[in-house]
């Protein structure tokens, strides 16, 4: 059986934390924070799992001033290891000049306070883990303020700090670094008091990133990167259908290639492939263009694009499971039938692509392992090794490295990159390896989002508005058989498959939103912004279609249709109209104005794009965007993330933006096949104006791709007079 | 296996390495630059460039068979240039990096723009760039990098 972790089922934890200080090895402060286990943990009488004290946890002040804080979370590109780092530092008072971040390796103490296991998703870094770091700071400064009060014989509320020194009632002063062993020896308080918003220093204020340098000069390590004494390079040959199994291998070329050490047949998640071990990459991989491989595919589905498409639209035609629904299921039957609109829509398979190929390195010592993958999910990654070599998560130790993106692909239920490490690294025992994935088998191997099929039926009353609406979505669930079922999985309908329709913001008396989960033997995964990334380009352009149907603006339409309660996509609709008013009154002869609103993950965002159509493909001149993500912990990367999540968002619309089976064989290579945007496929230009609030933060990595293909969609119909229904947008 | 001798970031390197190796795995596995980075072998995103002979180049279809005695400059040595600091700092200035993979690639072919167009228009940059992906999407930024650097070469 396999060990997966499970996610807590209570989401809103009663949790107790407490802190743990001692004094650093090499001298210093350094605090750790023992997170106590969930309510729901602690009923069923579970043991609780051993904690790991990682001796400088979270904050360690080095005797040179230096602050080095961890960050529980993988950096991929969304700015976690600078924006937790600012948290933790404006509660503590540290100079931030000072600060250098790192990321922190597996560890209990650094799972997620609410969801329990160490993971980047749903865009929840900042969301739950905002207060956990304010804490955190909060606390150390209060440790180092009552050292600096005993040491001048006065009490914590006659000090004041600023900038990692502590300044005493009759002018004395002192450093954190000064204080540190001092601190080290202080209770740690159970409660302190947090800043009020107003007293913030650097959270709220727009900062740099701490990782640019090293990322401009060629000098920060990827995992991709890594060189160990002895390191010895695998790549694996893979079935060419899910779940093929290795009949015969003749290796005899594969083995001439000067350098390669081994090949061997490997178990995969997914039936069985080739591994070829070599001194480098290049003989690796040259050795494997070489290897002939007779695979046995018998009793293994072969998915097949266009069949599928054929059995996902047939299903279509009938309601599925129940997703939600409300007033009359069947209010739209009763409506005429020139009331009523009536749209299909097919969305691909999409690869995510990151631009560090997956990887994972291994070292397997008979009794311990060291593991380093830049992962989104290191307690299930730590998990499956440990399961692999026979020893227990605690025996692995596992580095989190920098990722060159993910987007969700470093995030995988089954650790399927992870295991193959740690099954090449058993046979190679003491040698450490480093398990490269082509981009070919990348943009070949699965974990796809899925295809997705939508019918929707629109009844449109008098007023232009929509009163009923039925719509039946078909696609595989995400989460069946995953270590998220029990979350996400709610009376049969995958929630991250129906998420922005079956939640939707917009108030139609009579809705009904069902699903189909057919079994493909295709593996999938989550795709920065998930079931989003379909569901909001369904509905905001039929919102955009209903709106010209009515000869109203598409703002108007959309006020007067969302719910009282949508209050974060009312904001950024009025946001976003007054930001944009220039330049949509002003459009040049050709351009077209599309705009789209969507919340997903706690956020608002509504975005209106300047279209044309040049050489046949659409070009955004200018985006807009407005966003409501609660209190910007760092406006500049939540501008940043905008700016570029639109881009990624374009991804749905490129030519060959597609991944596609024939015979259960994927038909695409490589980016000559499966291409992202490059820079003439982005917007132009982008600006983004965020709502002032001091609500509780709320994501910013996924929230900016839904709102994107729509909005150029939208501004394409103003152009053609066309409905684009079906991604990738082939033709226009 | 063959003997190079390879001139890269100003300094002589001697590989021995089979012929048919691509310029990119002699800079990552054999020289330890790795700055310079593998996105896709095909010469299609671009993450590999470096400067040979001054010419922004795919270094992962290169076989460094070919290379013979014309000049390396990769990431690691392109800021000892004037052109090459400009752009860095501009990098860093814009703040344009995220996951900052592609950067290295982004950067060598920004900095074979400016030296060969110290003041390239929107079209130059998209011709010049148009072949570095960067999935991220970071593009907006990059062209903001590219425009202020092209302000401090005046």
């Amino acid at each position: 059986m396999r060990a997966t972790p499970k996610v807590e089922n209570d989401m809103h934890l009663n949790r107790r934390s407490f802190l743990r200080a001692s004094a650093a090895a090499a001298g210093g402060l350094v605090v750790s924070l023992y997170l106590d286990l969930p309510t729901a943990a602690r009923e069923r009488n579970q043991v609780p799992p051993a904690k790991v004290y990682p001796p400088d946890a979270f904050v360690n002040i080095r005797p040179d001033g230096k602050i080095v804080i961890q960050v529980n979370r993988l950096e991929f590109g969304q700015g976690i290891h600078t924006g937790l780092p600012r948290v933790l530092a404006d509660e503590m008072d540290a100079d931030w000049t000072n600060v250098i971040a790192q990321l922190a390796p597996a560890a209990d103490v650094y799972k997620d306070p609410i969801y329990g296991i160490q993971l980047v998703g749903g865009s929840g870094s900042t969301a739950r883990s905002f207060q956990q770091y304010r804490e955190l700071g909060a606390k150390t400064r209060a440790m180092l303020v009552a050292a600096a009060a005993d040491r001048w014989r006065t009490t914590p509320d006659q000090c004041r700090t600023e900038a990692s020194v502590v300044h005493g009632p009759a002018g004395q002063s002192a450093t954190y670094a000064e204080l540190a062993s001092e601190a080290a020896r202080q209770p740690v308080p159970t409660t302190v008091r947090l800043k009020n918003p107003t007293e913030f220093r650097l959270v709220g204020k727009p900062a740099k990133r701490l990782d640019s340098r090293p990322k401009c000069d060629g000098s920060l390590k990827f995992g991709l990167d890594l060189d160990l004494p002895g390191m010895k390079v695998a790549v694996v040959a893979h079935p060419p259908v899910f779940g093929g199994r290795v009949k015969s291998i003749n290796d005899a070329e594969a083995r001439r290639v000067e350098g390669v050490l081994d090949v061997f047949e490997i178990p995969l998640v997914r039936g069985t492939g080739v591994a070829i071990v070599a001194d480098k990459f290049w003989p690796a991989k040259q050795a494997r263009s070489r290897l002939k491989v007779e695979w046995d595919l018998s009793g293994v589905e072969a998915a097949d694009t266009a069949e599928l498409w054929s059995k996902y639209r047939k299903l279509g035609q009938s309601p599925g499971i129940v997703a939600a629904t409300q007033g009359d299921p069947a209010a739209i039957d009763k409506i005429a039938l020139s009331n009523r609109l009536v749209a299909e829509y097919e969305f691909p398979f999409l690869a995510h692509t990151p631009m560090e190929p997956l990887n994972t390195s291994v070292r397997f010592d008979g009794d311990a392992a060291e593991v380093w993958a830049g992962s989104q999910f290191q307690t299930g990654d730590q998990m499956a090794v440990a399961e692999v070599l026979g020893l227990k998560p605690e025996q692995v130790t596992f580095h989190t490295e920098m990722a060159g993106g993910g987007f969700g692909r470093r995030a995988v239920g089954d650790s399927h990159v992870q295991r193959e490490a740690a099954v090449i690294a058993k046979r190679l025992r003491g040698t450490p390896i480093k398990l490269v994935w082509t981009r070919e088998d990348d943009v070949q191997g699965g974990y796809y989002r899925p295809m997705h099929f939508h019918r929707i039926e629109v009844g449109i009353g008098p007023n232009g508005l929509p009163v009923a609406w039925r719509h039946v979505i078909v696609g595989q669930a995400i989460n069946a058989d995953g270590p998220f079922a029990t979350v996400a999985i709610t009376n049969g309908v995958d929630v991250t498959a129906v998420e922005g329709v079956a939640d939707t913001n917009y108030a139609i008396p009579n809705f009904h939103a069902s699903i189909h989960h057919p079994k493909v033997n295709v593996p999938v995964l989550w795709w920065r912004s998930v079931g989003n990334s379909h569901t909001a380009f369904v509905m905001e352009t039929l919102i955009d279609e209903l709106a010209t149907r009515a000869r109203m603006d598409p703002f108007a339409y959309r006020r007067k249709l969302l719910k009282p309660e949508a209050k974060k996509p009312l904001r950024v609709l009025d946001l976003l109209e007054q930001a944009s008013a220039r330049w949509r009154e002003n459009l040049p002869r050709g351009h077209a104005l599309g705009v789209s609103c969507h919340e997903s993950f706690g956020t608002g965002v509504a975005c209106a794009v300047d279209v044309s159509i040049e050489n046949k493909r659409p070009r955004i001149h200018r985006a807009t965007v407005a966003v409501d993500c609660g209190l910007a912990v760092n406006p500049l990367a939540v501008e940043s993330q905008f700016q570029a999540g639109l881009a990624f968002g374009v991804s749905q619309l490129m030519a060959k933006g597609a991944i596609t089976l024939k015979n259960g064989r994927v038909e695409q290579r490589n980016f000559d096949g499966y291409a992202p945007p490059y820079i003439m496929d982005a917007p132009v230009a982008v600006d983004v104006h965020i709502v002032k609030s001091v609500e509780a933060p709320t994501g910013c990595g996924e929230p900016p791709v839904p709102v994107i293909s729509p909005a150029v969609v939208n501004a394409l119909a103003r152009l053609t007079g066309k409905r684009y229904r079906t991604l990738p947008l082939v033709s226009i | 296996m063959a003997t190079y001798e390879l001139n890269v970031n100003g300094q002589r390197k001697r590989v021995n390495v089979d012929p048919s190796t691509p310029l990119l795995w002699v800079l990552r596995e054999e020289l330890k630059l790795t700055g310079t980075k593998y996105g896709c072998g095909i010469s299609a995103c671009g993450a590999c460039t470096v400067h040979v002979a001054g010419i922004a180049t795919r270094s992962c279809v290169v076989p460094v068979s070919l290379i013979g005695n014309r000049p390396i400059v990769t990431i690691e040595g392109i800021g000892n240039d004037r052109v090459g600091r400009a752009v860095q700092d501009a990098w860093v200035e814009k703040d344009v990096v995220q996951c900052g993979y592609c950067q290295s690639g982004q950067i060598m072919s920004a900095c074979a723009l400016l030296k060969a167009n110290p003041k390239p228009t929107d079209a130059n940059i998209e011709e010049s760039m148009g072949g570095n992906i960067c999935r991220c999407g970071t593009y907006f930024r990059i062209r903001e990098a590219i425009k202020s650097a092209s302000g401090q070469l005046k």
